[in-house]
């Protein structure tokens, strides 16, 4: 691993953190490192600078004013206890250590590899409708979860909330018995006032939203506009077969019943 | 940077991406933590970062200034073992001993977290930890009269 001549930057807090990010060009983020690192590891990553945000001061979890924020740095165990259906989704991410380390902006930035999906709270965030507050090219900006994911890459996540509020929630998934191992397809939904919303992370590169099933409240639209994605963890045939059945057991559990 | 290891202050040179495990192999020449996969998926390079179990090959080096490491060579030495080296020792739960490092270090850390963990907590503390020799029985064994001794 040739490293001697990347720099490597560690802000000591936001501020520091987005002027060290700049518009985002030649910088690649670091903040729990369990995708960056292996990367590096590996040689698929050959970064020119490096920004570290261990101590940035991005992390922790406030209420307030109605919502729910969290720092991009904040670990995904930290989700483990909270609101639903994030915090089951959370409990879904790999193994204890890992949720310890990976964080929430990284989760959000992650797209899938060649050999597996990733992301798994994306699906969850956008079933919350959350919004994402990021800096970087043209400023800080917030917007939709799903605005944000179809954006591509290129911001550095500040962090991410929601409505601080009750809400019917499922969510449901199929994952292979590694604890490593990322999810195959998940789906989160959410109710709140009668407004359903219903997400899927696996299907593409990133979360998306099933809006077919959203209007008609029914797991037969699931795979409306939709070609699931094929690797080595399933064939998108599989995927194909799944996602309704899913979807199907995560409208099931807004009602509180239990599906198998 | 400068971090402890083991109780001993070690001011560091390595790249600021440099992972863990690979400045406490090759740097600081503490070697219990093992360079299995490298991609965080086995968990043999598990070390104790602040008193948390931590996949060390996947921590920058750069994150590191001031931190607190523990690695297996703090828990204990061949004549005074620790209380769960003792029990890996009595109930044979490590063969090769590749992937024991690592399962001491999160076996220590669920003691400190939760003393009276049953069989499904220990099971979920150590999923991140793979091991090809035992088929996990005797290392489940150990762990238990581990967290039995202690509590």
């Amino acid at each position: 691993m040739v490293l001697a001549d990347v720099a490597v930057v560690v802000p000591t807090s936001p501020d520091e953190a987005l002027t060290a990010f700049g518009d985002g060009s030649d910088v690649t983020v670091v903040a729990g490192g369990t995708i960056v690192l292996p990367d590096l590891v590996a040689g698929r990553l050959r970064p020119k600078r490096a920004l570290l945000l261990a101590r940035a001061g991005l992390d922790g979890i406030t209420r307030g004013g109605g919502r729910v924020t969290i720092g991009a740095t904040t670990p995904v165990s930290a989700l483990e206890g909270g609101d639903e259906p994030l915090a089951t989704a959370a409990r879904n991410v790999a193994d204890p250590e890992i949720r310890g380390q990976a964080t929430v902006g990284g989760n959000l930035c992650a797209t899938a590899s060649d050999d597996a999906p990733r992301g798994d709270l994306q699906a969850a965030l956008i079933a919350l409708d959350a919004t994402v507050r990021s800096g970087g090219k043209g400023g800080e900006r917030s917007e939709p979860v799903e605005d944000f994911l179809a954006g591509g890459a290129g911001r550095l996540v500040l962090d991410v909330s929601y409505d601080d509020t009750s809400r019917q929630t499922g969510y449901a998934s199929a994952r292979r018995p590694h604890a490593h191992h990322y999810t195959i397809l998940a789906v989160a939904a959410a109710k709140r006032d009668g407004e359903l919303r219903v997400a899927a992370t696996g299907i593409g590169p990133r979360a998306v939203r099933l809006t077919a099933v959203e209007q008609s409240g029914s797991a037969a639209d699931a795979l409306t506009g939709l070609e699931p994605r094929d690797d080595a963890l399933a064939s998108a045939w599989y995927r194909s077969q799944l996602l309704p059945r899913l979807v199907e057991r995560a409208l099931g559990m807004l009602d509180g019943a239990e599906h198998a | 940077m400068r971090f402890v290891v083991n109780g001993v202050e070690h001011e560091v040179e390595s790249h600021g991406l440099q992972p863990l495990l690979a400045v406490l192999r090759e740097e600081v020449g503490i070697t219990s933590p093992k360079a299995g996969c490298q991609q965080g998926g086995c968990g043999a390079c598990t070390v104790l970062v602040d008193g948390e179990p931590r996949r060390s090959c996947l921590i920058p080096a750069g994150a590191l200034n001031g931190v607190e490491i523990t690695t297996v060579e703090g828990l204990g030495t061949p004549e005074h073992l620790g209380p769960v080296q003792a029990a890996f020792h009595e109930h044979y739960g490590s063969q090769c001993g590749f992937c024991t490092p690592g399962f001491l270090l999160a076996t220590h850390a669920l003691i400190k977290r939760s003393p009276g963990a049953d069989r499904g907590q220990i099971e979920e503390a150590l999923a991140g930890h793979a091991c090809r020799c035992t088929g996990y029985v005797k290392i489940l064994e150990a762990v238990e009269a581990a967290v039995g001794g202690a509590r």
